[in-house]
């Protein structure tokens, strides 16, 4: 194939946000509204990415990871923990046994510079204690520059690091400025090997939007209707509330369809959202709003 | 990991509440700021064209009551709204304005109720649009020396004026507006099929206690339009609907120093060029045809796509066409409601025909559609042709032809190859294009990278067979002003 990504498809700003406009108009209620919740929950990527991380943190948040609720009947698991490189294999020990997966931020996050080198080990290490996937991110200064080549070949060896590990690729559109850069850098991952790609750090404002993500939601449809192949999609950061997470579905959905709709194609990389969900399936069950010291922090 | 069982979401019925729109038994003439019983003592049944049930009955207005309804208009005017200073004027328009917004929610329930169009759309665009035509307005009345310096300008008389079906309350706001800020006086006459929302209105100029006989409201079909056209004491016709009905008034009234406006169909090309967005353009094509069920003038129903593109285009439109909800227009998820009568289904259901006929690819969504009521799927004509029926005449339904071009100057001549002329739509990422094309397209309204989009501040209006005088903006203001130059 040959890629020149200076010809990804263009984006208007206004078409993309009136979409989105028309997706926050749905109203999901009753069944259809326990389904999404549910569904929401068990698409999260639990997430801790905190300088002040230790080893008794990310325990604590795994144990959370595995058992949500003491007495909301019928839950799913969220889908994974996210952390640090050096987490991993606490992470993993602590989830043994359970279907939650262990995700590793890798590749000098949250920046991305570094040198390759130390990008490949600092994968292959997390791989090796122990990761199901990796989060990693792409070197936006050289994206800006339109050095489109060396941000591919990086995707590509880090993919190559990998091994069996899934790879998310970070895009950290809150630096990219404008949509059109968001596609073409949907596009150059996606190519470069890109199981998964990813909104945001979490770390630079602003985070997960839905016009950014329905932007790269675009730019996996037509990589499948051009070749079969699926992609997953990750928008992190700044999604707190169930409300939002519906919204995000609903668009998930009328954009590429039921077959993404599980949490092998769609995250929610979250930190304070289980919880807020936690409250609403709560009120579902039982008519009323819990404390919120009802529900575990962590 | 592996895929399980799809995951299907139906969406859970979202219906919105309608206990608290309040519609009478039965709706009387609103002449001279009172109900009147019709002298022919005759009403008609208004119904919900989603259940097929009546909602209400409504006065047959005949000749001798247009009569009463204009000389109660000419009378205020003469001795009431002429000499009332301009800021008064202003300030009952604004009040219109505020006591629609306080009953959006009313009047978007009945709007609905009673055309059959999606709550979405009454809610989110026809009230809020209606309510800021009158703010608009307000605003105008007492700034007229300044819209127009050094040229005097003076109010008419009495305004006739004619509504079609397709956004009744909005195309009232679009008529009385302007005719009351500029000094006018009006008779309005809204279609047979959608009068509620605009008896809805009549009560709240009552509510606003204008003086009597400034907006007289009355109902009945096109013998009680004809009377209202052919009266002596008209001074002023604003006409939208049908071209034929607009050739008939234009007719009726030769000879006369009547002024006229008309806004009638339409037939615009939404042209997509290979550099478009593409994603954004099939939104824009979806939101062109299917907004209210296609019963918009300046609808986007004819599709241009240039070949490069033409085979994504037709695939993602046909994916986002599945999307697309349809059914009870009372629900917050509908997308296309209900076909506004059953005349025009049975035209619309024709159009399908001879499309068939003509040996185009007939294309619909694979939802099903309610069996009560009057409900079309949305469809495409792919592989359509200039020549082709469905490609010529308006349709005004969810219908969209599809066909394809080449060059840049090749569209130009196809978009302009019909007799209509009112809007058009281009998409393209680049600016000198758009410039380009807005120049030679012969519409009255081009939109580039969106559709269908409205502004008080705006002029909208036609060239050709739809219709001639803008309504909107500054513009809008002249049709109903005399100057002394003149």
């Amino acid at each position: 194939m040959n890629y020149n990504f200076r010809n990804s498809p263009v984006i208007d700003q206004v078409g993309i946000e009136e979409r989105v406009a028309r997706f926050n108009t749905r109203s999901i209620k009753k069944q259809s509204k326990l389904q999404g919740l549910h569904l929401a929950l068990n698409m999260i990527d639990l997430t801790t990415l905190e300088g002040k991380d230790t080893e008794g943190k990310v325990k604590q948040m795994c144990t959370k990871a595995m058992h949500l609720s003491n007495d909301i009947k019928d839950l799913p698991s969220v889908a994974a923990v996210c952390v640090y490189p050096n987490y991993v294999k606490i992470a993993k020990q602590t989830l043994k046994g359970s279907k939650v997966k262990v995700a590793s931020v890798a590749t000098a996050f949250p920046s991305g510079n570094s040198t390759l080198e130390i990008k490949i080990t600092d994968t292959k290490f997390a791989v090796e204690n122990g990761a199901d996937e990796i989060d990693m991110v792409i070197s936006r200064g050289e994206f800006l520059k339109g050095n489109y080549n060396f941000v591919f070949d990086e995707i590509a060896a880090i993919k190559q690091a990998c091994g069996k590990a899934r790879l998310k690729v970070i895009l950290e559109t809150g630096e990219l400025s404008t949509l059109d850069n968001v596609r073409r850098a949907s596009d150059l991952a996606i190519s470069a090997g890109a199981d998964f790609i990813k909104t945001s750090t979490g770390k630079i404002q602003p985070a997960a939007t839905m016009p950014v993500t329905l932007v790269m939601l675009e730019a996996i449809k037509d990589h499948y209707l051009k070749t079969n192949i699926m992609i997953g999609m990750k928008p992190a950061g700044g999604i707190s509330t169930a409300k939002s997470a519906l919204q995000y579905l609903v668009m998930l959905y009328e954009t590429l369809g039921p077959k993404w709709m599980s949490n092998e194609w769609f995250r929610f990389g979250a930190s304070s959202l289980a919880n807020d969900i936690l409250l609403q399936l709560g009120k579902e069950q039982k008519g009323v709003y819990y404390s919120k010291d009802y529900i575990s922090i962590d | 990991m592996t895929n399980e069982k799809e995951f299907n979401w139906d969406y859970a019925p979202a219906p919105e509440a309608k206990d608290h729109a309040k519609i009478k038994k039965q709706y009387d003439l609103f002449i001279n700021g009172k109900w009147v019983k019709p002298t022919g003592k005759k009403y008609f049944d208004t119904i919900n064209p989603a259940t097929e049930e009546k909602l209400s009955e409504v006065a047959l207005a005949n000749e001798k009551d247009v009569d009463l309804a204009v000389s109660a208009a000419k009378n205020t005017y003469d001795k009431v709204w002429k000499k009332m200073p301009a800021k008064e004027r202003a300030k009952y328009i604004f009040r219109i304005a505020r006591m629609m917004q306080e009953r959006s929610r009313e009047l978007a329930v009945i709007e609905s109720l009673d055309g059959g169009k999606p709550i979405r759309e009454s809610k989110d665009f026809d009230i809020p649009t209606a309510a800021n035509h009158f703010f608009y307005y307000a605003g105008w009345a007492d700034k007229l020396d300044y819209a127009f310096p050094n040229r005097k300008p003076n109010s008419l008389g009495v305004a006739a004026q004619i509504i079609p079906w397709n956004f009744p309350l909005l195309m009232a706001a679009w008529k009385i507006a302007p005719a009351l800020a500029t000094g006018n006086t009006v008779v309005l006459k809204p279609a047979e099929s959608t009068p509620l929302t605009a008896l809805k209105l009549a009560e709240i100029v009552q509510d606003c206690d204008l003086p009597p006989g400034v907006v007289n409201i009355i109902t009945g079909f096109g013998n009680t339009g004809a009377a209202m056209v052919n009266h002596p004491n008209v001074n002023k016709i604003a006409f939208t609907g049908s071209t034929d009905v607009g050739k008939i008034i234009q007719k009726a009234i030769a000879g006369t120093t009547k002024k006229i406006t008309l806004e009638l169909g339409g037939k615009a090309a939404n042209i997509v060029f290979n550099d478009a967005p593409i994603n954004q353009a099939v939104e824009g094509i979806v939101n062109g045809i299917f907004f209210n069920q296609g019963h918009v003038c300046c609808a986007g129903s004819r599709l241009f796509v240039q070949e490069g593109v033409a085979n994504e285009v037709i695939q993602k439109l046909k994916a986002r066409m599945e999307t697309l909800i349809v059914g009870d227009p009372l629900d917050k998820n509908t997308d296309i409601g209900a076909i506004n009568s059953k005349e025009q289904l049975q035209k619309i259901n024709e159009y399908l025909k001879i499309g068939v006929e003509e040996g185009l690819e007939l294309h619909q969504n694979s939802c099903s559609i309610p069996t009560k009521g009057f409900f079309c799927k949305p469809t495409l004509f792919i592989g359509a042709s200039q020549s082709n029926r469905v490609v010529q005449e308006e349709i005004f339904g969810p219908v969209l032809t599809i066909q394809t071009f080449r060059t840049i100057e090749e569209v130009i001549e196809k978009a302009n190859n019909i007799p209509y002329g009112l809007s058009a739509g281009v998409w393209t990422d680049k600016g000198s294009k758009i410039f380009n094309l807005t120049s030679k397209l012969r519409a009255g309204v081009i939109w580039a990278n969106t559709y269908n989009k409205f502004d008080p501040a705006s002029p909208f209006g036609g060239y050709k067979e739809s219709g001639f005088g803008r309504e909107g903006g500054l513009h809008g203001l002249l049709p109903y002003l005399k100057f002394q130059d003149h």
